[in-house]
Formats: C-alpha cells, sequence, structure tokens
C-alpha cells in the first residue's frame, strides 16, 4: 500500500514554500476528518454523562452558544475542561510518541521508556505524600504545585538521562538503558512513599499513577494548550528531518540533516509535550504508543504522521475516559486503566502480525 | 561438550579468570552471610555468631542468631540466587540484555493475584500470600509463552518480550483497577509490593524450597543447550538441539525460579537485570559458567542490600527491594557509562 502510494506522488500536485513542501493526499484528508469526528462525538458524548445528563444534541447546542443557564454551567465551567483536558493530553502524547517512534525508528519506543513518566510520578506522589507536612507552603504545593511538580520531575529526570547518556554523542540504545536505571531508582522511592503514606493518601497517590481526569478544570488545560500552540509547529518544521533519520544515521548526514542536533531538537519536543501532559493528567498508559501506530495504519506511509497521531491520541483518550467514567456503575476508574486495558490487546496484535509476516 | 563461546586461545587464562571471580563471588557471599548475622536491631560479636551457629546454648543471643537472623540470612540466599539464576536465564532466551524475570509478568502476576487474595478471600497475612502470588506468576508466565508461541517459529526472543509487556502491562491495569475500588486492599497490598525479606522468615522459605530447587536443577541442566541456542537457533537445531524443548525448559526454570522469589518477597526488582551484567564481565558468554556464578552474584548482592538496609535508617529499616533499586541504579548507570557492555 505504502509503496504504491509512493509511486503515485510523482503526479500529484505539491504544494511548495521555501523548502517545505506538502502533497495532496485525499485519503489523508477523508480519514482526518473522519478522526476530527469521532473526537467531536467522543466529546459530546462524554460532556453529555453524569449525574445530570444531558443529550448530545443539547451539548452540541450550548458549545455552539445556546442552551439553558444551568446546562451552560454544568459544561462550560465542570465538563469541558474535563473533556478538553483529555482530548490535549491525549493529542501531546501521541505526537510524542510519534517523534520517539520515529528517532528510535522502532514502534516500541515512547516516552516512558525515556524516563519522564517516573521522574513525574515520583515528584508528583512525593507533594501529594509529605505536601501536608510542611504548613501554609505544603497546602499551596499540594494543590496549586502538584502539576508544576510533576512538570519539573518530568523535565529534570529527562536532562538528567539524556546528560548521563552523553558520551560524544547520544546513542539511543545507551539512553534506554540509563533511562532503567534511573526509572528504578525513582519507582523505588514512588513504593517507598506509599508505604509511608497514610493509606488515603496512598489512594490519592495511586489515581495520579494511573492517569486520571478526574476533577480537571481550566487550569488543566491551559498549560497543556500552550505547550501544543508552541511545540507541535516546531514538530510539523521538524518533521521533514524525520524522513532522512529513517533511513540511518549516515545517509541522512548524506542528504545535509545536521544529524545530532536535529535529534536533539525532535527529542526536546517530545519531551516538553510528554511532560506538560504527564504533569497535567498523570502518566496514561499506552496512548504514546499505540495513537501513532494506529494513526501510520490508517493514512498509510513509512513513519508515524503528526497530524493525524494527534487527533486518533485525542479521539482514543477521550473515548477511554466515556468507558472508564461508565463501564463500571457507580465507580469511576482513572482513565489510564482502560488505556491500559484497551493497550494490552494491541501489542498482543502486533505479536500476532508479526507471527504472520515470520510465515510469509 | 565443547565450548562454542570461547576464544581457544585465551582458554588458559579464561579460566584462571573464571576460577578467582567466582572464588570472589564466594567469599563475598560468606562475608555478606556473617553480616547479616551479625548486624540488626542488636549487634552480635563475631564470636557470638560463631558460638550461636556452631555450639548453641539456647540462651540470649543465641535465640536472636537461631530464630531470626539464620532464617532471614538463609531465605535472602535463596531468593538472591534464585533471582540471579533467573536473570541470566532470562536474558539468554530472549537474547535481549535489558530482560529480567519481571519481563514474563512474573511480578505483575503475582501482584494481581495476591490482590485477588486480599479483596476477594480476605487473605491477610504473608503466609497466605505466597500461594496466591506462586499461583499467579505461573499463570502469568505460562500465558506469556503460550501467547509467544503463536508465530510459526514457536518462541522467538522479540515475540516473548512484547507477549510478556502486553500481559504484563494488563494485570497491572486489573490490579490498579482492584485496589482502586477497595481501599483496604490498597493497604495491605502496598506492602507487599516492597520486596522485604523481614518477617517473612522461617515457614515462607520451608513453603517455597522445593520449587527453588526444581528450579535451580532444570536451569543449571540447561546451561549446554542455551550455549548451542545463543549461536542462533538454525545452528541450534544443525547440532542437534531442540529449540522448542531448550525454550520451554528455560521457561520452566525461570517460572519456578522467580515465582518462588516473588512469592516469598514480593516483587524485587534489578537483581535479575543486573547480575548477568556483572558476572559476565568475567565469565564471558559462556552459560556453564554464568549460570552458577549469577546464582552467587545474585544471593550476594540480595544479602548485602538486606544488611545495608538494616543498617541505614536506624532504629527502623529499609526494605531490600528500595535499597536494591537505589544502589543498584546508579550503579548500573556508571556500568552503562564506563564501558560497552558484553553483547549477549
Amino acid at each position: 500500500m505504502a509503496v504504491l502510494e509512493k509511486q503515485r506522488v510523482p503526479g500529484r500536485p505539491a504544494l511548495r514554500a521555501r523548502g517545505m513542501s506538502l502533497v495532496w493526499r485525499p485519503r489523508y484528508v477523508v480519514v482526518l476528518a473522519i478522526g476530527v469526528a469521532a473526537l467531536v462525538l467522543g466529546m459530546a458524548a462524554n460532556i453529555g454523562r453524569g449525574e445530570y445528563p444531558i443529550s448530545i444534541p443539547d451539548v452540541l447546542a450550548v458549545l455552539m452558544g445556546g442552551g439553558d443557564s444551568g446546562q451552560r454551567f454544568i459544561i462550560l465551567d465542570l465538563r469541558l475542561p474535563r473533556s478538553l483536558t483529555g482530548a490535549l493530553v491525549g493529542g501531546a502524547l501521541a505526537v510524542a510518541g510519534a517523534i520517539t517512534q520515529s528517532i528510535a525508528r522502532n514502534p516500541l519506543a515512547s516516552p516512558d521508556m525515556i524516563g519522564l513518566t517516573a521522574g513525574a510520578s515520583a515528584a508528583a506522589v512525593f507533594v501529594i505524600v509529605l505536601g501536608g507536612g510542611f504548613g501554609l507552603v505544603g497546602g499551596f504545593l499540594a494543590a496549586a504545585g502538584l502539576p508544576m511538580a510533576a512538570l519539573v520531575g518530568g523535565l529534570v529526570t529527562a536532562a538528567l538521562i539524556y546528560g548521563l547518556a552523553w558520551r560524544r554523542g547520544v546513542h539511543g540504545f545507551r539512553l534506554v538503558l540509563v533511562g532503567i536505571g534511573l526509572q528504578a531508582m525513582l519507582l523505588a522511592i514512588v513504593h517507598w512513599l506509599l508505604v509511608v503514606a497514610e493509606v488515603f493518601e496512598a489512594a490519592r497517590a495511586y489515581v495520579w499513577l494511573n492517569g486520571s481526569l478526574n476533577a480537571r478544570g481550566w487550569e488543566h488545560v491551559l498549560p497543556v494548550s500552550v505547550a501544543l500552540v508552541v511545540l507541535l509547529p516546531a514538530a510539523f518544521l521538524l518533521a521533514h528531518v524525520l524522513g532522512a533519520l529513517q533511513y540511518g544515521d549516515d545517509t541522512a548526514r548524506g542528504l545535509g540533516v545536521p544529524v545530532n542536533r536535529a535529534r536533539s531538537l525532535l527529542l526536546l519536543v517530545a519531551v516538553g509535550l510528554a511532560s506538560v501532559a504527564t504533569a497535567s493528567a498523570g502518566p496514561i498508559a499506552f496512548v504514546a504508543l499505540v495513537a501513532p501506530q494506529i494513526a501510520q495504519r490508517l493514512v498509510g506511509g513509512a513513519r508515524p504522521p503528526i497530524g493525524m497521531s494527534l487527533v486518533v491520541g485525542a479521539a482514543l483518550t477521550v473515548i477511554a475516559d466515556v468507558v472508564a467514567r461508565t463501564a463500571f456503575g457507580a465507580t469511576e476508574l482513572p482513565v489510564g486503566i482502560v488505556t491500559a486495558v484497551l493497550g494490552a490487546p494491541y501489542l498482543l496484535y502486533l505479536l500476532a502480525r508479526y507471527g504472520r509476516e515470520a510465515r510469509a | 561438550m565443547t565450548t562454542p563461546a570461547a576464544p581457544a586461545p585465551a582458554v588458559g587464562g579464561l579460566r584462571r579468570r573464571r576460577l578467582a571471580g567466582l572464588a570472589l563471588l564466594a567469599a563475598v557471599l560468606v562475608a555478606a552471610c556473617v553480616a547479616s548475622i551479625a548486624v540488626g536491631a542488636k549487634a552480635i560479636p563475631l564470636d557470638g555468631v560463631w558460638h550461636a551457629v556452631f555450639t548453641p546454648t539456647g540462651l540470649g543471643d543465641d535465640i536472636v542468631v537461631r530464630s531470626l537472623r539464620v532464617p532471614r540470612t538463609l531465605l535472602g540466599v535463596l531468593a538472591g540466587a534464585a533471582l540471579g539464576l533467573a536473570g541470566a536465564l532470562i536474558q539468554g532466551h530472549t537474547r535481549n540484555p535489558l530482560a529480567d524475570p519481571g519481563l514474563l509478568g512474573v511480578n505483575n502476576g503475582a501482584a494481581f493475584f495476591v490482590v485477588i487474595g486480599i479483596y476477594a478471600f480476605g487473605v491477610t497475612n504473608l503466609y497466605g500470600y505466597v500461594w496466591f502470588a506462586f499461583a499467579g506468576a505461573l499463570v502469568a508466565s505460562v500465558a506469556v509463552f503460550v501467547l509467544g508461541s503463536v508465530g510459526r517459529g514457536g518462541p522467538t526472543p522479540v515475540t516473548l518480550a512484547l507477549a510478556g509487556a502486553a500481559v504484563s502491562a494488563l494485570l497491572a491495569a486489573l490490579t490498579s483497577a482492584v485496589i482502586l475500588v477497595d481501599v483496604q486492599t490498597l493497604d495491605a497490598y502496598r506492602f507487599w509490593a516492597v520486596g522485604s525479606l523481614a518477617g517473612r522468615e522461617v515457614e515462607i522459605a520451608g513453603q517455597v524450597q522445593w520449587f527453588l530447587l526444581a528450579g535451580a536443577v532444570i536451569g543449571l541442566a540447561s546451561a549446554p543447550a542455551l550455549n548451542a541456542l545463543s549461536l542462533g537457533d538454525d545452528v541450534a537445531r544443525s547440532l542437534g538441539h531442540s529449540v522448542r524443548r531448550t525454550r520451554t525448559m528455560g521457561i520452566v526454570a525461570i517460572t519456578l525460579l522467580a515465582g518462588s522469589a516473588t512469592a516469598a518477597c514480593g516483587p524485587i526488582a534489578f537483581v535479575g537485570l543486573v547480575v548477568p551484567h556483572i558476572v559476565r564481565s568475567f565469565t564471558g558468554p559462556d552459560y556453564r559458567w554464568l549460570l552458577p556464578a549469577s546464582a552467587l552474584a545474585g544471593a550476594a548482592l540480595l544479602l548485602v542490600a538486606d544488611v545495608i538496609g538494616r543498617v541505614v535508617v536506624r532504629p527502623g529499616e529499609l526494605q531490600v527491594g528500595i535499597v536494591l533499586a537505589l544502589i543498584g541504579g546508579p550503579f548500573f548507570v556508571w556500568l552503562v557509562r564506563r564501558r560497552k557492555m558484553v553483547a549477549i
């Protein structure tokens, strides 16, 4: 399929500007439209659900500016920010995954591998468990500082891993190994904090550790939006470099790509997106791994497409949140549990496909 | 049986290096055992240790040593050796230098069954957890092995790793779901989830010892076949080894070893991951040396970490699983930076 498309490209109209080029692909546009539609419907269903159910047409009416004041309050102040956080976080994670998978040339590479999640988790659990113990400052830290702590924890860990893995350039394998070493330490700290914590604090920490959208408001929407607005264009601009990296470092150098700098910049974008996303909603499992792969299967091509990954990741997370809130009666589960339960069979599907390819 | 992996000219030197390495490991292990018996809430002098072990009177220090310290030390040796050996086996079978026994789903399987035991059956003590944990480890690794075998070539390194990751993620999510629904289960589970040697001594070691022994025998016996397998599946087949039988033996051994250790002490990471890398630096890739040396090194490492955990936060103690990660992490990073890892 991918090969066929490549052969057809020369006959297609191309848009060119300043060394960037874009090929008009009808399939991409159609799939993208379907993806956006799924995302909007998922969000409408998610917003409609709750103790005070609102029908999907009413939800859409409120979003267009109509509806009565009660509905407007529930939707615009309570449920919309939660759904938006889910969509943005899912999208950011998926783009981060698409970038890391392209750089590592490995469909299993996701931001968790570079240790981000563990650093963010350790910092967040630290604040949840010990935050109350430092008086006023602690109380403030525990409330407003949790996402900030997670963000700083994730970024510091990423910097540490990158620095420790640097020896005349960063080799992918060494990066992963160093990440594993640091992750083990950070997770041990998390386990220790969970043991010394009061049981209800431990439960709170556990909810965060599984990736949750519960009680997310506009203050959670803002940071992820800003990160996406800043980093997404950078990701698109750098995306044409990814194509050259696909063929290996030497080929990319031969094509005039400054390999180390390009890779560092792209990693930086991925780390930024993933850590802001993790800070907002906790480490939501498997979105960064699965969404880029689904996006690639939907539109074809040699590597995970960034724009499509964004839409798939957002739709996936929002729909998983609907399931997490509805499937278990009165109990609302963290969305990350649902994405993990959905993601595991996907890995098994990869496995089965691997078996078929080995046979062929 | 020839040694396919040993380079011919260096055999004499290599052999000396291997023997020296084994001797050093044995010495470290003995020292760690003595320290493990001597160090604790009540420090016992060395002559007291000797006295209590070899000519006990049943009074004073002797009771502490014989009823608490010696069983705890013994459990540490058994679990450490099992994890080291299992780590070397799984790295060989998956040809993945990052593999540890947890990759087969052992840890998450055990955790899920322990949580079910607490939540559905009201099990509250460590002796009760053992069988749930052991059953969970067995079920998970059998599932991983079966799922990893669906391709034509039977279980291959890649399919095993993928199946392990998938099953582990699924079980971890299910474990979280149960824990989040019931706070009391979380309260009991979080103490099991940190690997520790404390309070799980005599009976627990007794409960799993035969499984450990069987796993060790099967694992060590598979060394020559594993050597052949490390040359590639096709070479192994042409040398007359059955790849499928060797892999099955390996998985059975890993499951028994890691499952028993996890059942007895809770999930302990790092021993299985790090030990084979350290040991490989003096044994080379020959599994007939690598496997026993990994068992020795695993036992020594676990005991040393346990002793450190008893010393650093007196009068309390830090669980051995946490100590291992906190000292093992930096050491591992240093190892990665220092030089090229010996390839598998």
